[in-house]
């Protein structure tokens, strides 16, 4: 992947490239053994102006004329490439693919991305009547204290402790460490949520190379990471008609399918990557996937729990709040993450014996949810 | 950002009345209206309701960081407004004292402007909400 960040530097093409480039290597191979390319993306048209993110793919990696599509489900744009990936060699259609994410954020100004970004939402019934994407997940905020207690600083916690993981790894957008105190004098955006419990506005691409796993383990005993489960949910885009605004019910099927394919217990996971696209998000998720009872995230994430090598680590990234979150690179940086985990590679940020890892991907207030878990192929 | 006319005029009845709909085979009522009732499916039988025009604050928040067409009502509060027969909304909140925005506080619907794109551009009507 490439360092998240504002590069004004680099174009769209030019991340792609560069991320693209050094998945291929790590995988070692030559880039003629690929046969087919997903490529996650939210907004390039309006961020940049361009479509047709597939084929630009391919023509600049110098991939033509293998197929190249692109995937779309906002900012689980990168989630949902990959598990296309992963379902094109389930399906028995392909043995290599690559998959990648890639968002270019910081060519328009902040004004044009939230109208970028509002696309996520429901625009003739939720944005039209004046909500921003800060205000929907503030919605359910107010409704999650209302109904469980949750604190300001309870949510702060999340980006102290995401800010604290991004220090380790040196493609984080932010290298700086931040207190409480820090969070609550940040200025407010959409009350409860203040300028530090939001994620920021990012650059960057990140992708992987998934293989047939009979043929992965034997060419790559060391480093390569098993897919043991890939699920994926739908609600509705408005946030107004769900049932619950304290839980996400398309992250609460995910996990239900994921656990049964893996045949695993939310206690089996070492590390999650989970969507703290704003930090009641993170609180949600980590509640919604089992690893915390509803109502007792936000005191988890206050007591330390979700710290690195507590009772889970949660975004040792340093999360989209302090990893950043290029949109339609988020879900791919995810996965890249756990495999630097389960790897041992994640140098400064390594969680012990990690052996199983999550990703939880979250497209707009939650009308998407794509999920993965993983597991060392080299572990029995 | 621009908006086509046809845009907003298709959707007045909703925004300006209030039109929702229900489905006759199992009784549910939607805002907005939905040409699918997901209960029912092919079973479901559809057609256009009047939604209530008072309600209840699920909940709220004070928006400070305003998006285009909006910034100079900010900050302003906008809601989920659970309405007398459990539809709920998001509706700003105007014209109320803000100690009066609470979960759980009684609102009822007043027609407003939304915004308007441009001295040339076309101007939005639609619901907002104020307490009671």
């Amino acid at each position: 992947m490439t360092k998240f960040g504002e590069h004004w530097e680099a174009s769209f093409r030019e991340m792609v490239v560069e991320a693209g480039a050094k998945a291929i290597a790590d995988a070692g191979i030559e880039g003629r053994e690929l046969q087919a390319v997903y490529g996650g993306s939210m907004a390039s048209g309006r961020l940049i102006s361009q479509e047709h993110i597939g084929a630009l793919i391919a023509d600049q990696m110098g991939l033509a004329p293998i197929p190249s599509t692109r995937c779309e489900a906002a900012c689980a744009s990168g989630g949902v490439a990959f598990r296309e990936g992963y379902l094109s060699i389930a399906s028995g259609a392909y043995d290599v693919v690559a998959v990648g994410g890639v968002e270019k954020m910081t060519d328009v100004s902040a004004e044009d991305v939230a109208i970028a970004l509002g696309g996520a939402g429901d625009q003739e019934w939720e944005l039209f009547n004046g909500a921003t994407f800060p205000a929907i997940y503030a919605l359910m905020a107010r409704r999650h204290m209302k109904e469980y207690g949750t604190t300001e600083e309870q949510m702060a916690a999340c980006a102290v402790k995401n800010h604290a993981n991004a220090m380790h790894n040196p493609y984080a957008q932010y290298h700086k460490a931040i207190t409480i105190e820090d969070v609550m004098k940040s200025g407010y955006i959409s009350e409860p949520l203040k300028l530090l419990d939001c994620s920021p506005i990012t650059d960057g691409a990140a992708a992987v190379i998934l293989c047939a796993t009979e043929k992965a383990k034997k060419l790559y005993p060391e480093k390569a990471v098993e897919v043991l489960a890939s699920s994926q949910a739908s609600d509705t885009l408005a946030l107004a008609s769900r049932q619950s605004m304290t839980a996400m019910n398309a992250t609460a099927v995910a996990a239900q399918q994921a656990f049964a394919q893996a045949k695993l217990a939310p206690k089996d996971i070492q590390l999650a990557e989970v969507h703290d696209c704003f930090t009641i998000a993170e609180i949600m998720a980590i509640e919604d996937l089992g690893f915390f009872k509803k109502g007792a995230g936000g005191k988890a994430a206050a007591d330390g729990e979700t710290a690195l090598n507590a009772k889970i680590s949660v975004n040792t990234s340093g999360g989209l709040k302090a990893c950043g979150h290029p949109v339609g690179a988020t879900g791919v940086k995810q996965v890249v993450e756990a495999c630097w985990q389960l790897r041992g590679e994640a140098k400064g940020r390594q969680v012990d014996d990690a052996e199983h890892a999550l990703t939880q991907n979250v497209g707009g207030s939650g009308a998407t949810c794509v999920m993965h878990i993983f597991k060392r192929a080299d572990r029995k | 950002m621009r908006h086509a006319l046809p845009l907003i005029w298709r959707k007045s009845l909703e925004r300006y009345r209030l039109i929702g709909c229900s489905c006759e085979n199992c009784g549910t009522d939607y805002f907005p209206p939905r040409k699918v009732c997901p209960k029912c499916r092919r079973k479901g039988k559809i057609a256009p309701k009047q939604m209530p025009t008072e309600g209840k604050v699920y909940s709220y928040s004070l928006v400070h960081a305003a998006p285009s067409g909006f910034e100079f009502e900010a900050p302003y509060h906008v809601a989920i407004v659970e309405l007398a027969n459990g539809v709920r909304l998001l509706t700003q909140i105007v014209d109320s004292d803000a100690a009066k925005v609470k979960i759980g506080a009684p609102v009822k619907m007043v027609f407003r402007k939304i915004f308007e794109d441009d001295c040339e551009g076309v101007i939005a009507y639609g619901y907002k909400f104020k307490a009671v």
